[in-house]
């Protein structure tokens, strides 16, 4: 993980917490407190060689990293160019969401908090965060969506397993922003003994650095095995699903000052970009602010937040991270969209040709291979962000 | 730092009157769509200082269950900056206490900051409350604009923010400090507790130069009365807006309202 940057790059966040014109802190005054104190510790934590001593231990022999960069041959073949796969499916726990609250339990246990508070969408970075919870002995509480709690019950029963409290967002579409509303409320509440562990890149500074940095792991991996493989360190192109961003961050990472790697993000369509049923934040979206960060939004023409709308729970979210935003506003990055129905194709195919059953979310990704301008000779990495057994459910609908 | 040479409505009230003031928040389009001017007529009329009128929003977060629930229904009766504008613009014909408006950044954004504090001052907006309009971008970006327009900002503080954020805030407000009474969102505590009296003691013992209103938990005479001993008066919003919800926004009901807090 990088802690200290030598030469200050245009993808690296200002001392205000911005990404080009994108970032900050807009918060409410009752959480100024929080924030300031994070803001001002972490990167002195994180770079305690203590720290980094006990973040790299449980990164190895509790999550079990670095994990696997596969060739997969038979996709390959069927793609028409070097596809390999960046193994965060095999991460304890089922996806990448876990380097992060790793991190972020360390850095809360060494400003002094007894609770954790956490939103979740899929229930992945829900049952990351219960799970390290359990392994320090903190009381975590969870907020949900009521819908997604319907539709990745797996995870609810997981959490609740690893001794979290799980409780249902009911306000607005009941998901992933609602979840967030609530954490935000109750870390309000609870400002003094308590640390919000946010899921993604979003959120107010320092937050989206922060799990940037924690999540970076994934492509600071990602160039040691390509070298290996490859005889090469960086790939022609970086593929990764955005919901709020954390997946992609941390594959894109260190890459963002080599142009020659195009970094390529998947958002959800929905039922399509235009059917009013989208999460397609790029497309559909506008510069606002949302959960104190300054980005691009869905939302009317008045201010108002839209309701989402994806097949996944992981990336129905109508922002993205500021970092993301300043990627597409800058062209630095490529954003497409991914329909439900293209998604769960992607991810049949991906069970059927490589034995991995993807998560929906990672299921996006996977499907903008067929939106490629590939060549033979292209070298591309696929952030496999996560396993799909919390998405049987909803696949079996389609078998 | 400068401080503003704002002179409006809510500084002449603060230079006439140092006690007791009732501030009262209601969201506007709420209970029905045309009911903003109704209620504002009734706090007039029922002698409140100042009112707060809520530009709804669509995630509130500061805010708990009873204001989100008005927001969200304000919002389904479709709503806006721009039709709240249409309802205030010539209200003061008839209403001559200091209105301030209280929402979230982003419809403000949308809407343009300098388009928004125009149209404030056209209508007759006094001043504005936006929580997550944090103060050190207010400062650095949008109070040249706001200044420009004769618009105060009223900035929160909180038992957690520190004496010399407070003397920072301080010294860069006019109008008011609008002192948050505990850790919460709206609307989720009620009463004054002794931890609480000991964080208005402070706060009075530090002389700051603004006078200080305290919100968030008064909802009826006797926390009305507690915060009133240690401040300059108090703001209730989710207890009247609760009072609009079962009652509507009859000029009768609220006054009985005001009357039960600040005979
Ligand atoms: C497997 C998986 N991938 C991706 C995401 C989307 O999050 P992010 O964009 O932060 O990586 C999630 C979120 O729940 C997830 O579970």
């Amino acid at each position: 993980m990088q802690t200290t940057v030598d030469t200050q790059s245009s993808f690296e966040v200002t001392d205000k917490g911005f990404y080009g014109h994108f970032g900050g802190a807009f918060i409410p005054e009752m959480l100024y407190p929080n924030v300031e104190e994070l803001r001002q510790n972490y990167l002195n934590i994180i770079a305690d060689p203590a720290f980094q001593a006990e973040f790299w231990q449980l990164l190895t022999d509790y999550v079990g990293r670095p994990t696997p960069l596969f060739l997969a041959k038979r996709l390959s073949a069927q793609v028409g160019a070097t596809i390999y796969l960046k193994r965060e499916d095999l991460c304890h726990t089922g996806a990448h969401k876990i380097n992060n609250t790793i991190g972020q339990i360390l850095v809360a246990q060494r400003l002094g908090k007894k609770r954790i508070v956490a939103e979740t969408g899929a229930g992945q970075h829900g049952v990351a965060t219960a799970t390290v919870c359990a392994l320090m002995g903190l009381e975590c509480i969870i907020y949900m969506g009521s819908i997604d709690i319907e539709r990745q019950k797996p995870n609810v029963d997981r959490m609740r397993m690893l001794g979290a409290e799980v409780r249902p967002a009911k306000s607005g579409s009941q998901t992933l922003k609602d979840a967030t509303n609530e954490a935000m409320r109750h870390w309000i509440n609870n400002p003094v003994d308590t640390h919000y562990i946010i899921g993604s890149v979003v959120g107010p500074h320092p937050y989206p650095d922060m799990v940037a940095r924690f999540q970076s792991v994934i492509s600071e991996e990602i160039r040691k095995q390509l070298l290996e493989k490859e005889s090469r360190e960086t790939p022609d192109y970086v593929v990764a699903c955005v919901g709020g961003g954390s997946n992609a961050a941390g594959a894109f990472f260190h890459f963002l000052d080599e142009p020659q790697v195009r970094l390529i993000a998947a958002e959800a369509a929905g039922q399509g970009v235009n059917t009013g049923h989208s999460a397609a934040t790029t497309a559909l979206g506008k510069p606002g602010v949302l959960h104190g960060s300054r980005t691009i939004l869905m939302q009317t023409e008045d201010g108002q937040v839209t309701e989402p709308y994806s097949i996944s729970a992981g990336l129905d979210y109508p922002g993205i991270g500021p970092l993301h935003a300043h990627l597409f506003d800058s062209g630095r990055g490529d954003f497409y969209s991914v329909t439900d129905d293209d998604a769960v194709k992607a991810g049949f195919n991906l069970s059927k040709l490589e034995g991995i059953i993807p998560a929906l979310e990672t299921a996006h990704a996977l499907a903008v291979l067929n939106e490629l301008p590939l060549r033979k000779s292209d070298v591309v990495v696929v952030c496999l962000s996560g396993r799909g057994d919390k998405d049987l459910s909803t696949y079996t609908k389609y078998l | 730092m400068t401080t503003s040479t704002i002179q409006n409505r809510i500084t002449d009230l603060f230079s006439t009157k140092s006690d007791r003031l009732l501030n009262v928040y209601f969201t506007a389009g709420f209970p029905q769509l045309n009911d903003t001017r109704t209620v504002l007529r009734g706090l007039q009329q029922a002698g409140v200082d100042l009112v707060e009128i809520g530009m709804p929003y669509s995630d509130p977060v500061a805010d708990g269950e009873v204001i989100q629930q008005s927001n969200g229904v304000s919002l389904e009766h479709g709503m806006t900056l721009r039709i709240l504008f249409e309802q205030l613009a010539g209200c003061r014909d008839e209403i001559n206490v200091p209105i301030l408006l209280m929402g979230y950044i982003n419809p403000v954004l949308q809407f343009g900051v300098e388009a928004f504090c125009r149209k404030c001052q056209e209508v007759g907006v006094d001043g504005v409350i936006l929580p997550d309009l944090p103060f050190d971008l207010y400062e650095a970006e949008y109070r040249d604009t706001f200044e420009r327009y004769g618009i105060l900002n009223i900035f929160l503080i909180t038992p957690q923010t520190s004496d010399e954020r407070i003397r920072l805030i301080d010294e860069a407000s006019e109008g008011f400090i609008y002192m948050v009474s505990s850790a919460s969102i709206t609307g989720s505590v009620s009463g004054v507790s002794d931890v609480m009296k000991a964080y208005f003691e402070r706060i009075a013992g530090m002389n700051l130069r603004n006078p200080r209103l305290i919100g968030f938990g008064i909802n009826n005479q006797e926390t009305f009365d507690a915060a009133s001993e240690h401040a300059n008066g108090a703001i209730i919003g989710s207890a009247f807006v609760k009072h609009l919800q079962k009652n509507g926004p009859g000029a009768e009901g609220i006054d009985a309202f005001v009357k039960a807090v600040r005979p």
